[in-house]
C-alpha cells in the first residue's frame, strides 16, 4: 500500500508540472480533473476500504474528477477561450519556480516534526508543493478561468493533508466542504461567463478599474 | 432552540426562492429578521460540556445578537430598497441571498467543530458574492471576482490552519476530535510547531475574511460597489463572525499555555491595519471606500485590544459591538446620500445637508462615533482598550495608537464635512430622492443605540461582555 500511496502522489505533482508548463486550457483542466480523480483513491488506499472513505472517496471522484471539470468545460465553450496566452511569468520560468518549489517542499518535510508513521511517506511534501503550485496558477495566470483551476489544485493540496487526518474529520464535514468547493466553483462560473459578457475576454487584468 | 435559529431563516430563503416573486416577498426579510432576533435573545448559553456540535457560549452569543439585530434593522431598510429598484431589475436573488447569508452567519456562531465552523464561514462568502453584484455593472463584478477568489484562498488557507491544529493534536496518541470542547481538553499535550503553524493559517485565514491588513484588498472594491445595506452587513456582521474565527484560535493558544504567541502576532496585524487605514483614508475622494478603510481600522483596533489582553479584551469586546452598529448607520446613510446624487464619489457628491438633510446627519453623527468621539459607544470602548494598553505597561504602542486614530479622524473628517457642507454644486442634476421613514428610520435607530451604549452599558450586556472577555485569557 505504502509504495502504491507514493506512486500515486508522485502522479500528482507530474500534473502540477503539467499546468505549470501547458498553455492549452482544455488539457489543463483534465490534468486537474486526472489529479483530482487521483487523489480521490488516497482515502481509500491509506484507511483502507472502511464505508467513511469509499464515502469520501467516491465524493470526491465525482466533484473533483467529473463534475467540476464538466462545469469548467461547459464554461470555456460557451466563452469560446482555448488558450492561455501571455501568462505574467512566461512558461519556462513558471515551471522553474514550481520545481524549486518542489523541492524546497521535500527538503522541508524532511525537518518537520512528523509522527512516526508518516515519517517516510510523500504525503506533506506532495501536499506542499500542490499548495505552491495552486499559489503560482493563481498569481502569475491572467485568465479567470486558470485562476480557478489555481484554487483548485489548492484545493487538491488541503484535500491530500486532510487524508492524513480523515479520522479526524467526520464525513458529514468533509461532505460539507466538497459541497462548498462545488458551489464555489460554481458561482465563480457565473462570474466568469458575466466577465466575458462584460468584457468581452476574460483576462482579469481589465479588472483593475478599482484602486486607489 | 439553536437549530431552530439556524433553520429558521434557511428555510425561508428557501421559500423565498422557490415561491413566485410578489410584490411583498420584500417584507418576509422583517419578519425573518424580527423573529430571528427573538430568537436569538432567548436561546440561552448551553450547558458546559455536552460535547454537541452546535453550542452557544458567551463569545458566540455576543456576535450572534449583534449580527442579529443588524440584520433586522437592514432588512426594514431593505423593503423600501427593493421597492424602489422594482422597475429596474430582478430582485429575486437578492431576497434569498440575503436570508441564507443570515442562515450562514447564524451558523458559523454556534458552531462548535472547527470543521463546521469552517464550512460555515466559506458558505458565507458563497452567499454574500450575489449580494455584491447586485448592480450588475463592469466595476461590481471586478469587486465580485476579488471577493470570491481572495476569501475562498483565504479560507483555504484557515482549513490548513486547522488541519495542521488535527495534526498538533495527533502528536498525542489519542484519536483526534476537532470538536471544540475535546479539542481545548487536548490541545495542552500537542506538538507545538504544528500548534503555532496551525494559528497563524488560522489567524491569516480568517483575517482575509476580516480584512486585517494586508489581507484586506478585496475590502475597499467590495464595500464600495456592493449596495448600502450589503456593506453594512459585510462591515458589521460578517467580519464579527470571521474575527470569531480567529478568537477561536486565540481560545486554542490559550488552552495550550502559548497565548503570548498569538497576542504578539495579534498586536503585529493590528497595528499594520491601523496604520494602513491612516495611510488611505487620508484624501479618499470615494465616501464608501472611505468606509472601507474605516472598517479595516476597526478590525484592526479589535485584533489589537484581545492582542493586549485583560482590560483591553474587554474593552475589544465592547467595540464588537460598537463597530457593528455604527458601521450599520454609515453604511446605510451614505446609501441615502449615495441615491440622492447618483454618485459616490466627492466629485459630485456635495452639500449632501441641504439635500438629504437627516441622512447627512446620521452619517456626520456616525463619523463622529467611528472615530471615538464622545458621547458614543466607540469612544467608551477605545478609551477601555488604550486604558487597558497603559495598564498593561505599553506607553509607546498606546503614544501610537492615539496617534493614528487622530490621522483617521482628520483624514475621514476631511472627506464626510466636503460631502456633507457646503452648497450643493449648481451642475449638480436634480433628484427626486429625498429622506423617508423606511429608509433613515433604520440608520437613525442604530446611531441611537451607538449614543445609548456611550452612555449607559446595561447590565445583561456587560455580563456578556465579561464573560466573552475571560474565554480569552489563561487558563490557570
Amino acid at each position: 500500500m505504502h509504495d502504491l500511496n507514493n506512486l500515486l502522489l508522485l502522479a500528482v505533482i507530474l500534473c502540477n508540472f503539467f499546468t505549470l508548463g501547458s498553455s492549452r486550457l482544455g488539457a489543463c483542466i483534465r490534468v486537474v480533473a486526472l489529479q483530482g480523480a487521483i487523489i480521490s483513491v488516497l482515502p481509500v488506499t491509506v484507511h483502507g476500504p472502511t464505508g467513511h472513505s469509499l464515502l469520501l472517496g467516491i465524493g470526491a471522484l465525482a466533484l473533483k474528477g467529473i463534475f467540476i471539470p464538466w462545469l469548467l468545460f461547459r464554461a470555456i465553450r460557451e466563452v469560446r477561450i482555448r488558450r492561455e496566452v501571455e501568462p505574467l511569468i512566461g512558461y519556462i520560468p513558471t515551471l522553474l519556480i514550481g520545481a524549486l518549489s518542489t523541492s524546497a517542499a521535500f527538503i522541508f518535510a524532511e525537518h518537520l516534526p512528523l509522527i512516526a508513521e508518516h515519517r517516510d511517506s510523500l504525503f506533506i511534501p506532495t501536499a506542499l508543493a500542490t499548495l505552491f503550485t495552486g499559489f503560482l496558477l493563481l498569481s502569475t495566470r491572467r485568465k479567470a478561468i486558470t485562476q480557478v483551476l489555481g484554487y483548485l489544485i489548492f484545493e487538491n493540496a488541503i484535500f491530500i493533508l486532510g487524508v492524513l487526518l480523515a479520522e479526524a474529520m467526520p464525513l458529514m464535514v468533509e461532505a460539507g466542504v466538497l459541497l462548498d468547493l462545488l458551489v464555489a466553483t460554481f458561482v465563480m462560473g457565473i462570474v466568469i461567463n458575466q466577465i466575458n459578457r462584460e468584457f468581452s475576454t476574460l483576462n482579469t487584468e481589465r479588472l483593475s478599474a478599482l484602486k486607489e | 432552540m439553536i437549530t431552530a435559529l439556524i433553520l429558521l431563516p434557511l428555510v425561508a430563503a428557501v421559500a423565498a426562492a422557490l415561491l413566485p416573486p410578489l410584490r411583498l416577498a420584500g417584507w418576509l426579510l422583517p419578519l425573518i429578521g424580527a423573529g430571528h432576533f427573538a430568537l436569538a435573545l432567548a436561546t440561552p448559553l448551553s450547558p458546559p460540556g455536552s460535547g454537541d456540535w452546535l453550542i452557544l457560549d458567551p463569545l458566540g452569543r455576543l456576535v450572534l445578537i449583534v449580527t442579529s439585530l443588524l440584520f433586522l434593522l437592514c432588512s426594514i431598510y431593505a423593503v423600501a430598497y427593493l421597492r424602489f429598484h422594482e422597475q429596474q431589475r430582478d430582485n429575486r436573488a437578492m431576497v434569498p441571498c440575503l436570508l441564507f447569508f443570515l442562515g450562514t452567519l447564524t451558523l458559523a456562531t454556534v458552531a462548535h467543530h472547527l470543521g463546521l465552523l469552517w464550512v460555515a464561514v466559506e458558505t458565507t462568502t458563497l452567499a454574500s458574492a450575489p449580494l455584491i453584484y447586485y448592480n450588475r455593472n463592469r466595476l461590481s463584478i471586478e469587486a465580485t471576482w476579488k471577493y470570491l477568489l481572495l476569501g475562498s484562498v483565504g479560507i483555504a488557507l484557515a482549513m490548513l490552519g486547522i488541519l495542521c491544529t488535527a495534526y498538533a493534536v495527533l502528536h498525542v496518541g489519542q484519536p483526534v476530535s476537532l470538536q471544540f470542547d475535546q479539542l481545548l481538553a487536548t490541545v495542552g499535550s500537542s506538538s507545538r510547531p504544528w500548534l503555532h503553524t496551525g494559528f497563524v493559517f488560522l489567524l491569516v485565514g480568517f483575517g482575509t475574511k476580516m480584512g486585517l491588513a494586508p489581507l484586506h484588498s478585496w475590502k475597499p472594491d467590495a464595500y464600495g460597489e456592493a449596495p448600502a445595506l450589503v456593506g453594512a452587513l459585510l462591515a458589521g456582521g460578517l467580519t464579527s463572525v470571521a474575527f470569531l474565527g480567529i478568537l477561536r484560535g486565540v481560545q486554542l493558544m490559550a488552552a495550550a499555555g502559548d497565548l503570548a504567541l498569538a497576542r504578539q502576532s495579534l498586536v503585529i496585524m493590528g497595528l499594520l491595519s491601523l496604520a494602513l487605514a491612516a495611510v488611505f483614508v487620508v484624501k479618499q475622494p470615494d465616501v464608501k471606500r472611505m468606509l472601507a478603510y474605516s472598517s479595516v481600522e476597526h478590525m484592526g483596533i479589535l485584533a489589537l485590544g484581545v492582542g493586549i489582553g485583560g482590560l483591553a479584551t474587554f474593552g475589544a469586546m465592547l467595540h464588537l459591538v460598537n463597530n457593528s452598529l455604527t458601521k450599520g448607520a454609515l453604511f446605510l446613510s451614505a446609501g441615502n446620500i449615495q441615491r440622492a446624487y447618483a454618485s459616490k464619489h466627492l466629485s459630485e457628491v456635495r452639500g449632501a445637508m441641504s439635500r438629504v438633510p437627516l441622512s447627512a446627519g446620521i452619517f456626520i453623527a456616525g463619523f463622529l462615533a467611528i472615530t471615538g468621539s464622545p458621547p458614543f459607544g466607540p469612544f467608551i470602548s477605545e478609551f477601555t482598550i488604550l486604558r487597558g494598553i497603559f495598564g498593561q505597561g505599553h506607553p509607546w504602542l498606546g503614544g501610537l495608537f492615539l496617534l493614528l486614530l487622530a490621522i483617521v479622524f482628520i483624514g475621514m473628517g476631511g472627506t464626510v464635512l466636503m460631502a456633507t457642507q457646503g452648497e450643493v454644486p449648481a451642475d449638480t442634476p436634480p433628484s427626486d430622492h429625498r429622506d423617508s421613514a423606511m429608509l433613515a428610520g433604520p440608520p437613525l435607530v442604530l446611531l441611537a443605540l451607538v449614543l445609548v451604549l456611550g452612555l449607559y452599558l446595561p447590565e445583561p450586556l456587560r455580563i456578556g461582555l465579561e464573560q466573552a472577555a475571560a474565554l480569552l485569557e489563561a487558563k490557570p
